[in-house]
């Protein structure tokens, strides 16, 4: 339980699944390197002509919680559905918990955990049956699976309403039960699709508690998507940021946001043109065009307000407003696809809507 | 084979806890079994074994429960889809075959009870009880009819998105199935260009089955209904993994 590993040569790998041969096992001790929990190299899926996912490679360690990013329909949920086997790639391969994920199905299905973007819960069924259908599933014999069960429905609070059908239960509370239900099988990788979605500010809070305190203490590598700038950049040790179905940028978010420069400097003119060509000066690290506004990057911007100000005010050049900020991963986005995630959304939306429709036909 | 059982129990479970979908689904072979049954039963006498209509139709109307709960129970799959819990059943390490095999012998055990509840009050109504091994023939066919139509709905569900098509699929196909069946009408009273049709029609060994077992007399040889029907529920439970396992979510 739980300490299932494929190991190579993957022809012997259902043979290592006794329960003594954990990660620490002797085959896997000094001189080789531990082998990544996922490892992706030139995964790629095609729709018909639509490429959801191109060609996207990465690595991620064991124990390290890592965030694909991106605007909705960049990508993310087809990357985590061919990781978990729901999906077959067109083309490249990938391991998971060393288990290959066209292979060796069964080896990356018992190694994973996952919540799905959607519930996937039975509302007909309370929670502990919900459960208990689950451990069954993964074979988890009756006392343990027991046991188990109401150690971990404490773990999200929801042992008193263990009795209850789903039906009855809030979005969070479904939400906990489903990262519960995820956790039951002592999976070493846990894919939280979307974990947060929908979900109120205080509920997120003490999800992102949750998911940082079982990477924390049972050492679970944890590969999670989002859109929110300010999960990622919370919970990530790493971030990789998707578009298009290809990975732009990777790396820890504090050296992501690095990259940008310093801090974010962004004046609204009339004429941003005029503006642009004005502040062009040494410090300034990096400078943009966007709609109304030039964007600007240097270090200690609180020190250059004022010639900011000044200049701009020598040349005639009117300021409608001026603002500072520590730059943030949307910066990051903005800097990489010259866009904000949030206005791609909707157009996000629409491209996979559009698919479905084409998918039907 | 525990795999098959969890599947299995969790279709029993929302089933006994659904009363209102019990009642609902007695209405109509009830309504069948009284309207016809009491309504023709003074005018309608069946040639050849001289029973009363009502004995008649008694078999038929329960082949019909079983029909529909089970066609119902199989088609249940989409909702699963659709409600995502069907994802977290197919990415676990167990075999689609297991999982649909689950839900075959589910659908068919829901559609058993449903059919034995009408079998039972048709008892309080009036039909005779012959012999007790007669019933564990009726009881045989209808757990065949039940293997058979629940694999039967999950192969239709395996190719459908949405709940849209389930209206199509009741009137041009499971209507038809029953009214075919020669649950309503000796087979034997048709026209000679009807009669093949019936004996095409699977169901038709499924009623003549059980009604072999209830009142001791059928048209057809129960063997051969048997033997029938075992096949045609081997069948589907093939042609249903397969769909199955092919369906993409």
């Amino acid at each position: 339980m739980g300490a299932y590993r494929c190991a190579l040569p993957a022809r012997n790998a259902t043979a290592d699944s006794s329960p003594h041969s954990t990660i620490h096992s002797p085959h896997n001790t000094q001189g080789i390197l531990p082998m990544p929990a996922i490892s992706a190299e030139n995964l790629t899926k095609n729709f018909d002509d639509f490429v959801a996912v191109d060609s996207i490679s990465f690595a991620i360690d064991e124990g390290e919680i890592f965030g694909l990013l991106g605007p909705n329909g960049a990508g993310k949920t087809t990357t985590i559905s061919m990781l978990s086997t729901m999906l077959k790639p067109t083309a490249g391969k990938a391991t998971v918990n060393g288990c290959d994920i066209l292979d060796q199905e069964d080896g990356v299905r018992k190694s994973i955990g996952i919540v799905f973007q959607d519930q996937s819960l039975d509302e007909e069924l309370t929670a502990y049956e919900n459960m208990d259908f689950h451990g069954r599933l993964y074979r988890i014999p009756g006392e343990q699976r027991k046991e188990k069960i109401g150690e971990l429905l404490a773990l999200v609070g929801l042992e008193d309403r263990r009795h209850d059908l789903v039906k009855t239960y809030s979005g969070g509370m479904r939400r906990r039960l489903e990262i519960a239900r995820g956790l039951l099988h002592e999976p070493k990788v846990l894919f939280l699709d979307e974990p947060t979605l929908g979900l109120d500010p205080q509920t997120r809070n003490h999800l992102w508690e949750y998911i940082e305190r079982l990477n924390r203490e049972k050492g679970i590598t944890i590969i999670l998507t989002t859109h929110y700038m300010d999960e990622a950049d919370r919970l990530c040790d790493r971030v990789a940021i998707i578009d298009h179905g290809t990975i732009i940028a990777m790396d820890t978010s504090q050296a992501l946001k690095n990259q940008i420069g310093g801090d974010v400097v962004i004046v609204e003119s009339p004429d941003p043109d005029a503006a642009a060509d004005v502040l062009n000066a040494p410090w300034v690290a990096n400078i943009e065009r966007r709609d109304g506004s030039v964007v600007l990057s240097m270090q200690d911007a609180e020190h250059h307000i004022p010639e900011i100000v000044t200049d701009l005010h020598r040349h005639d050049i009117a300021i409608t407003s001026l603002s500072v900020h520590n730059p943030t991963l949307e910066d990051v986005f903005l800097h990489f696809t010259g866009r904000s995630i949030r206005e791609e959304t909707a157009s996000g939306m629409e491209t996979m809507r559009m698919f479905h429709q084409r998918m039907r036909r | 084979m525990d795999i098959i059982y969890t599947i299995w129990l969790r279709n029993i479970k929302r089933y006994l806890r659904s009363k209102s979908r019990i009642v609902g689904s007695l209405g109509m072979p009830l309504f069948f079994m009284l309207v016809l049954g009491f309504g023709l039963n003074s005018v309608v006498q069946i040639p050849d074994t001289g029973q009363g209509y009502f004995e008649f139709i008694i078999p038929g109307i329960v082949a019909m429960s079983v029909l529909f709960t089970s066609v119902f129970s199989g088609i249940q799959i989409i909702w699963d889809k659709q409600f995502g819990f069907l994802k977290e059943t197919l990415v676990a390490p167990v075999s689609r075959l297991e999982i649909m095999l689950g839900q075959t012998f589910g659908g068919a055990s829901t559609a058993f009870i449903q059919g034995l509840i009408i079998l039972v009050l048709s008892l309080f109504i009036g039909l005779s009880l012959s012999s007790a091994a007669g019933f564990v023939i009726a009881f045989l066919f209808m757990v065949l009819i039940g293997i058979a139509f629940t694999a039967f709905g999950i192969a239709i569900a395996s190719r459908m998105e949405d709940m849209h098509g389930f209206q199509l699929i009741m009137n041009f196909v499971i209507f038809p199935i029953f009214g075919l069946s020669g649950a309503l009408f000796p087979i034997s009273s048709l026209p000679a260009w009807v009669q093949p049709l019936t004996l095409l029609d699977p169901l038709t060994y499924g009623v003549e089955g059980i009604r072999y077992g209830l009142t001791g007399a059928s048209q057809i040889n129960p063997v051969v209904s048997f033997i029938v029907l075992t096949a045609f529920s081997g069948l589907m439970t093939v042609a249903g993994a397969w769909l199955f396992r092919k369906m993409s979510i």
